[in-house]
């Protein structure tokens, strides 16, 4: 079980300094895969056969004295909203169950030229719409801490891959807090950089204007190592920022000293577990004992945040989702009686309750007449969530906040209830509609046995100062060195 | 009752880009279907649009040509609704910020000029192509023309009737090929209008109720389907019947409009802006650097050639509708020819020969052959109608006027002793119709004429021959 233990940073030396070789970590892996996923079902495709290859090429390249990247041998997943050419990419949605795409997207190349190694596709709510992960068209994943509960979602396969140690590192998105939230849950790393910082090109659209790609990885320096990865500008993505990659994994052993750390009222109200709450007070007092500085701040649109996000989102997804429509791709109707019996049933039949939910909600929010009432104040409330932060980034270097008010919940048990779903992203939502970086890293347990996630926030693209503190904190602790134990 | 008609415009212009809009395929015509297609512009999952600068720099040269007022800040839409050759499930295109608004297009019709204001110009894509096999077994759908650029130049309701608007197509056409920025083939697409037109009483200000005829793509249509949709609406009008706010299509083939949706139908296109694209920003330099490089537009050109040539209003307008007859006019004027003639020899000789008027650069006679030919009949070397045959001889074997003169004798006999004995002869051999003539039927004259034409094989000088028979049949 050594390799299984090693850091991403640390194997990539190993392999690449050939005391370890691709293939056998690859080999490793997969083992544990096809011990554990039966269980779990972190996977909606495993491409035991691709990773092989990929490793012996690896090795092939070392062999040759050639230099095979930051990554070398790192075995990954990626979230299956990745596009990966020749392999299925399935978005968590029958209606793209057979897609096998002709072109790869940019993160996951970035991966593979940096020498990690694709070990398949993470299972995810459909289209990336969900809390829980059992809007998966393919089956709900499991959280490894407890299997009778959720993983978080969307980005619950990567998480859940990533602590059951299914995976060294994974690609997730989030577009309301569908890294962090999962990765509180299940005890990992996660990050979502500042809008815009790592390229969308190949990522499946959700919400556009809130989708952030971003690793998970059981430690900080890890999520680091892989973000400075995938981060830099795209030319085919014209969102993606110019600047500069920052550089993360030496930020996450910086220290806190002389940081101000902020912390918002608003974030420690009802609804916030008190266990949770201890553990982030905790934390907080950690990195104050570190020699950070304790700023009060206030984000008072915060009570917003959640509407707004289903307005804007939704909207967005309506349009996004709009191409699904068995026309040239995916899933079609059989012997359809017209175009429109051809575009009714193919979208009737392959796409989920949520995923229709949500088109029904943001074509409603779009359309003429309610335009002005819905989306375009969305659009005004979020201008002012922004304007909170930048206000509170003129006090405070980082905010310190809980990543989830509650830890993993039953399978089934907030299924019949969407709206009480749409809370559990209630801490890590605002950050997407201002467009910042977040992180969650694990900062206990709960009576349960059960991670906690704490959430650093940084100001638009400040993942140095982000990484500072949670390298800080992660220092201080040994919590992400727990390994769940999965037990049928 | 007498109705005002009033009609607004909106043409798509496909811009002259070497590749689409937001993605790098090429932008050719007649390419094997779908063969000009990327991951981008067929909507794969996960793709991402990447604007073309360049079809921003070109739709800013007809802003500025047309003296619009250009955004500094404009931005992208999305225009939501389902169609099989619309490949995301909506069409990126400029909504509530365009490129440029305001500005005008100055027409001349009827000897008047008119100047059409325009709304506005801004930048979308265009859709894939539905091809409905005629089995109805299927249908297929070609994505090549899918995200091709266009831009759309938007009209005030300032047009009063149907030839006005044909021209004010036309006069379009001209200025964005003058600005190099479309090819202006209506035939393959690059030129379509939607035409608004609505009918009110004399003095009204009010609009009537609006009808919008979709995608005509040639100058006759446009015109036809106005008149019969004037037709259609007055006798509407004229039996108390209200007009139908509706969208109609033009069918050449029957000659009419014909219903397509109405008002309650309408689509609702969800606009919003396209988050997967910044907003676009037009830097100062920019415009200045483009309006310095401006061309000379088709009317400005008009204007000159009338007043340097002393060309006719209608020579001087057809001249300048295509900038090849513009510059192969130049050029034989260059040459030598003298502007009324050369204008006068291009509007027939030449352009009966040639089926586009695009097409006169590539002619088989070069401008300075022309000039060449119109100098030999100016000096009265060779007769008018000599002249159109050595034309034809130039035109399909090449070789100089002047060579195919010689080579063929075709000189115009001017030797009054050769000629005279020639007109002698005719007189000698017709003594009745002389006496006739003498008698008063002077109409034989053209008769004499003729005979001596005749018998020199076309090649004697009319003039002289004139003055010949005259002297011996007054004399
Ligand atoms: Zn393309």
């Amino acid at each position: 079980m050594e390799i299984l233990e090693l850091t991403a940073t640390a194997l990539a030396e190993q392999v690449r300094s050939k005391q370890l070789s691709a293939v056998e970590v690859a080999r490793a892996y997969l083992a544990r895969i096809a011990e554990l996923d039966p269980i779990l079902h972190a996977y909606i495709t495993v491409d035991a056969d691709g990773a092989l290859e990929a490793a012996r090429a690896i090795d092939a390249r070392l062999a040759r004295g050639e230099d095979v990247g930051a990554l070398a041998g790192v075995p990954i997943a990626l979230k299956d909203i990745f596009v990966t050419r020749g392999l299925r990419t399935t978005c968590g949605s029958r209606i793209l169950a057979d897609w096998v795409p002709p072109y790869e997207g940019m993160p996951s190349a970035r991966l593979r030229a940096a020498g990690a190694v694709v070990l398949g596709k993470a299972n995810m709510d459909e289209f990336a719409m969900g809390s829980s992960n059992e809007n998966s068209a393919f089956g709900a994943c499991r959280n490894p801490w407890d299997i009778e509960r959720v993983p978080g979602g969307s980005s619950g396969g990567s998480a859940a891959a990533v602590a059951a140690r299914l995976c060294l590192g994974a690609l997730g998105t989030d577009t309301g807090g569908s890294i962090r939230q999962p990765a509180a849950l299940c005890g990992a790393v996660g990050i979502k950089p500042t809008y815009g910082r790592v390229s969308r090109y190949g990522v499946i659209a959700f919400a556009s204007s809130l989708d952030q790609v971003g690793p998970l990885a059981r430690t900080t320096e890890d999520a680091a190592a892989l973000l400075e990865v995938i981060a830099g500008h795209d030319p085919l993505d014209a969102t993606s920022l110019p600047q500069p990659v920052g550089r993360y994994r030496e930020a996450c052993r910086r220290g806190v000293r002389g940081l101000r750390i902020g912390v918002p009222a608003e974030y420690f109200a009802a609804g916030l577990d008190p266990e949770i709450e201890g553990a982030v007070r905790a934390a907080i007092d950690e990195l104050v004992g570190q020699g950070a500085e304790l700023v009060e701040i206030s984000l008072p649109h915060t009570k917003y945040a959640i509407a707004t996000y289903y307005l804007l989102c939704t909207a967005e997804a309506s349009s996004n989702l709009a191409r699904y429509d068995g026309v040239r791709f995916g899933m079609r109707a059989a012997r359809p009686q017209d175009l429109g019996d051809l575009y009714s049933r193919t979208r009737h039949d392959g796409f989920g309750p949520e995923v229709k939910r949500r088109i029904i909600l943001g074509t409603f929010a779009l359309s003429a007449g309610y335009y002005d009432a819905y989306y375009a104040k969305g659009q005004r409330v979020r201008t002012l969530i922004r304007q909170d932060f930048s206000q509170a980034f003129e006090r405070c270097d980082a905010i310190v906040v809980p990543t989830s008010p509650i830890t993993a919940f039953k399978l089934g048990e907030r299924l019949d209830d969407p709206l009480q779903m749409y809370l559990a992203d209630i801490y890590t939502i605002s950050c997407n509609l201002a467009g910042l970086p977040g992180l969650s890293l694990p900062c206990g347990f709960s009576s349960q046995g059960l991670p906690i996630g704490l959430q650093v926030l940084g100001r638009p693209l400040g993942e140095e100062q982000v990484f500072a503190v949670a390298g800080a904190y992660e220092q201080a602790h040994d919590w992400h060195r727990r390994v769940p134990e999965v037990r049928r | 009752m007498p109705w005002e008609v009033v009609i607004g415009l909106e043409v798509h212009v496909q811009l002259a880009t070497q590749s689409k809009l937001f993605c790098a395929c090429s932008t050719q015509f007649g390419a094997p279907p779908n063969s000009n297609v990327c991951a981008v512009c067929s909507g794969q999952p996960g793709v991402l649009p990447v604007l073309n600068e360049q079809a921003i720099v070109l739709a800013l040269k007809l802003a500025l040509a047309t003296g619009g007022t250009i955004r500094r800040r404009s931005r992208f839409a999305r225009k939501n609704y389902f169609y099989p050759d619309l490949p995301k499930g909506y069409q990126i295109s400029q909504y509530d910020e365009p490129l440029a608004e305001h500005g005008a297009v100055e027409i001349w019709h009827e000897g008047q000029l008119r100047s059409v204001r325009l709304t506005r110009i801004h930048l979308e894509e265009d859709a894939g192509k539905n091809i409905h096999l005629a089995t109805g077994a299927a249908s297929l759908v070609d994505l090549n023309r899918a995200g091709v650029p266009l831009i759309e130049v938007v009209s005030e309701p300032d047009l009063r009737a149907p030839a006005e608007a044909a021209e004010y197509m036309r006069t379009l056409r001209g200025i964005v090929r003058a600005l190099g920025i479309c090819d202006g083939n209506l035939e393959q697409g690059s030129l379509r209008c939607d035409a608004n037109i609505s009918l009110r009483p004399w003095g009204q200000q009010a609009l009537g109720t609006k009808v919008e005829i979709k995608n005509i793509n040639s100058f006759r249509f446009v015109q036809k389907a106005l008149e019969y949709e004037i037709e259609r609406q007055s006798e509407l009008l004229a039996r108390g019947q209200a007009i139908q706010q509706e969208t109609r299509q033009w069918s050449a083939e029957v000659g009419r409009t014909e219903a397509m949706r109405s008002k309650e139908e309408a689509h609702d296109y969800r606009y919003f802006p396209e988050p997967d694209l910044p907003p676009v920003e037009i830097d100062e330099r920019l415009i200045e650097s483009l309006r310095v490089a401006l061309p000379e537009l088709p009317l400005q050109r008009r204007q000159r050639l009338m007043e340097e040539g002393g060309l006719s209003d209608y020579d001087a307008t057809e001249l300048t509708r295509e900038t090849e007859l513009t510059d192969y006019y130049h050029l034989a004027v260059a040459a030598g020819g003298s502007p009324k003639r050369v204008a006068n020899w291009m509007l027939t000789e030449l352009l009966s020969r040639v089926d586009d008027a695009r097409d006169v650069a590539r002619a088989p006679v070069a401008p300075a052959g022309m000039a060449e030919l119109l100098g030999l009949v100016e000096s009265g070397k060779v007769s008018g109608k000599l002249a159109k045959d050595i034309w034809a001889k130039m035109w399909t074997s090449g070789g100089s006027a002047l060579k195919i003169a010689t080579d063929g004798d075709l000189f115009q006999q001017s030797d009054s002793a050769a000629l005279e004995q020639a007109v002698r002869a005719v007189v000698e051999a017709h003594a009745d119709r002389v006496a006739a003539y003498r008698a008063g039927k002077t109409k034989l004259m053209g008769w004499f004429v003729g005979q001596v034409m005749q018998a020199t094989e076309g090649k004697a000088n009319p003039k002289l021959v004139n003055t010949l028979l005259q002297q011996l049949l007054d004399g």
